[in-house]
């Protein structure tokens, strides 16, 4: 019998420790799947966060650093530099990458390291219970924000598109993963990042709108719809450069 | 061990130009760093010989973002370095707690500037607690370095590298601004003085082709087991005690009083302890070049009828080891300057005549 699908091998056969309905499950999988199909398993580092998928290299089976909260694209800036033959990306949640990172977020775009970026945005802190993240939408209710973030607690950051501006960065897509159709966008999108390193191309970031449903007070099937319904209108999906 | 060949050359450097050529004789291959005072001259001359070595150099957006550099180009097996000057050594050192977490071999030149806060750029000792008490968050070590001349500042290069890799731990050279600035003419060794093929990274991330993965982590979630690694740290830090002590000592065994000083202020000390044993004064000097570990062993023979002044360009650090060393035995006296002062060799004689 002709087989269609088996394990994916860059993933470990092992439990989660995610929420029920929670996003990174689908975008881990979608990274270990590219890994696989590029064919690149023995050569890629990925670089785990701080956050909710900071034991990221329990799931994946290929070499990976972690990175203090915020610097993963610091790390992967010198890992790439030092071992530019290996294929080095970072995988890291809105806290991480838009607010105690977004220093070195900026620079390692801004110098077009020849890196790809895997942006988790679910508009939460999911690890420390629930408070505002830069990208928490107006009016959404969080930890740190009861009363629903307002004006002067900042407005969603765009981080992407302030990104695509830059001169070195290569490829900036916003994808979702609320249907398997925009699953299947996602995975394209990480694809494009991972070919464009191997291509030599440069900074490639892609960003994953994704549920949080524990901390959004949500079932699963509410938070897949509220990204559709809402959070995609204040993030719109595409191509961003 | 090492196969040295010496040669007559002499060249003119400053202690921070000395420090940077003496990383790359020693197979460092990268350097991240962000400017500031008064160490611009590491950064400037790596711009120039790292990449003409076929090393990495850049500059970092921050000292923080150069930290993290550090730790993933150790990650990834290179012989990585950084440096700054206190206040930028301050904001590395969560980065550094990281290194040490992570178990990796990594060295971080501190040129110590006046503080606290901005301070000034004047030189300064006032970073030794910091450094040799880790400094960032954690129960941790980093190895301490303190070279007291340009050629020591060239000659100690290697050996940060190689205890950085023998013990998979951060090492601290802690110069300061004076020893960083000042030229003197040293002598170079002219062969490569590495061997990297002494220390194996069979954990370092390369890709796993044909092996498991390997993961670079200081997290440890499940219960029991940060304990068991600080533990296993903790024994790795006793090797480190009981192997890695460093120190000059001159005329401490016959010297009824003994100077303990260390770096650019040992400098000081040394040429006034020449200059009053020649006029008949049983002087001696202690000259800590590991300040962690700080090395004991050269105050274990000492007898309890010897007097010991220190003295450093901070109020007291220094002071708190050697009272630990030494115990309540011994009359142990002070002179501190800080905030650019700098014990002048007539504060010293008076400091001596009131032990």
């Amino acid at each position: 019998m002709e087989r269609t699908i088996s394990r994916t091998f860059s993933l470990k056969n092992v439990r989660t420790h995610y929420c029920p309905g929670c996003g990174h499950g689908i975008a881990h999988r979608l990274v270990a799947e590219v890994v696989d199909e590029l064919n690149i398993r023995d050569r890629v580092i990925g670089i785990a966060p701080v956050g909710c998928a900071v034991i990221a290299y329990d799931y994946w089976n290929f070499d990976c650093a972690e990175a203090a909260h915020g610097r993963a694209l610091a790390v992967a800036t010198a890992i790439k530099r030092v071992r530019p033959e290996n294929i080095v990306f970072t995988y890291q949640g809105d806290g991480d990458l838009a607010a105690i990172g977004t220093n070195e977020t900026i620079h390692a775009a801004n110098r077009g390291e020849n890196l790809t970026v895997l942006f988790i945005n679910n508009a939460i802190y999911g690890m420390t219970g629930g408070q505002m993240a830069p990208t928490t939408l107006i009016g959404q209710k969080t930890a740190t924000t009861p009363e629903g973030r307002d004006n002067h607690q900042g407005y969603p950051l765009k981080i992407s598109e302030m990104l695509g501006i830059l001169p070195a960065v290569k490829y900036v897509e916003r994808t979702a993963v609320y249907s398997p159709q925009q699953i299947m966008q996602t995975k394209q999108a990480i694809k494009q990042a991972f070919i464009n390193q191997l291509e030599n191309k440069g900074f490639s970031l892609v960003e994953i709108l994704s549920p949080c449903p524990t901390y959004w007070g949500m079932s699963a099937q509410e938070a897949m719809e509220w990204i559709r319904d809402v959070m995609s209108k204040e993030y719109p999906l595409g191509k961003i450069k | 061990m090492r196969q040295e060949k010496i040669t007559k050359e002499k060249v003119l450097m400053t202690g921070n130009e000395a420090m940077a050529r003496g990383a790359i004789e020693a197979g460092c291959s990268f350097y991240a760093g962000y400017p500031i005072t008064p160490q611009n001259e590491i950064p400037a001359y790596m711009a120039i010989q790292m990449p003409a070595s076929g090393g990495v150099f850049i500059q970092a957006e921050s000292e923080i973002a150069a930290i993290n550099m550090v730790f993933g180009a150790a990650a990834a097996g290179t012989r990585a370095m950084t440096s700054s000057s206190s206040p930028g050594v301050s904001l590395m050192q969560e980065g550094i707690s990281y290194i040490a977490g992570a178990a990796l071999p990594a060295v971080i030149l501190n040129v110590m500037r006046g503080g606290p806060g901005l301070g000034n750029i004047a030189p300064s000792q006032s970073d030794y607690f910091q450094a040799t008490r880790s400094g960032g968050h954690g129960d941790y070590r980093c190895i301490v370095l303190a070279p007291g001349s340009v050629q020591e500042a060239y000659d100690i290069m290697p050996i940060a590298f190689d205890l950085a890799d023998k013990y998979r731990n951060p090492v601290m050279v802690l110069s300061d601004g004076m020893l960083g600035q000042m030229m003197e003419p040293i002598q170079i060794t002219k062969s490569p003085r590495h061997q990297p093929a002494r220390y194996k990274k069979p954990w370092a991330l390369t890709g796993c082709r044909n092996r498991k993965p390997n993961v670079v982590k200081s997290f440890y979630i499940a219960e029991g087991e940060l304990e068991r690694w600080n533990l296993e740290l903790q024994k790795k830090y006793q090797a480190i005690e009981k192997n890695e002590q460093r120190l000059e000592s001159m005329f401490s065994h016959e010297a009824e009083t003994i100077i303990v000083s260390y770096g650019t202020m040992a400098r000081i000390a040394k040429s006034l302890v020449m200059k009053l044993r020649s006029r008949g004064k049983k002087i001696g000097l202690i000259r800590p070049i590991t300040l962690w570990p700080f090395p004991k062993k050269g105050f274990n023979s000492l007898k309890r009828n010897q007097k010991i002044l220190v003295v450093e360009m901070s109020y007291g650090q220094m002071l708190e080891d050697v009272r630990m060393a030494v115990g309540d035995k011994f009359k142990v006296g002070f002179l501190g300057r800080s905030g650019g002062g700098i014990p002048k060799e007539t504060e010293i004689v008076r400091a001596l005549e009131r032990l």
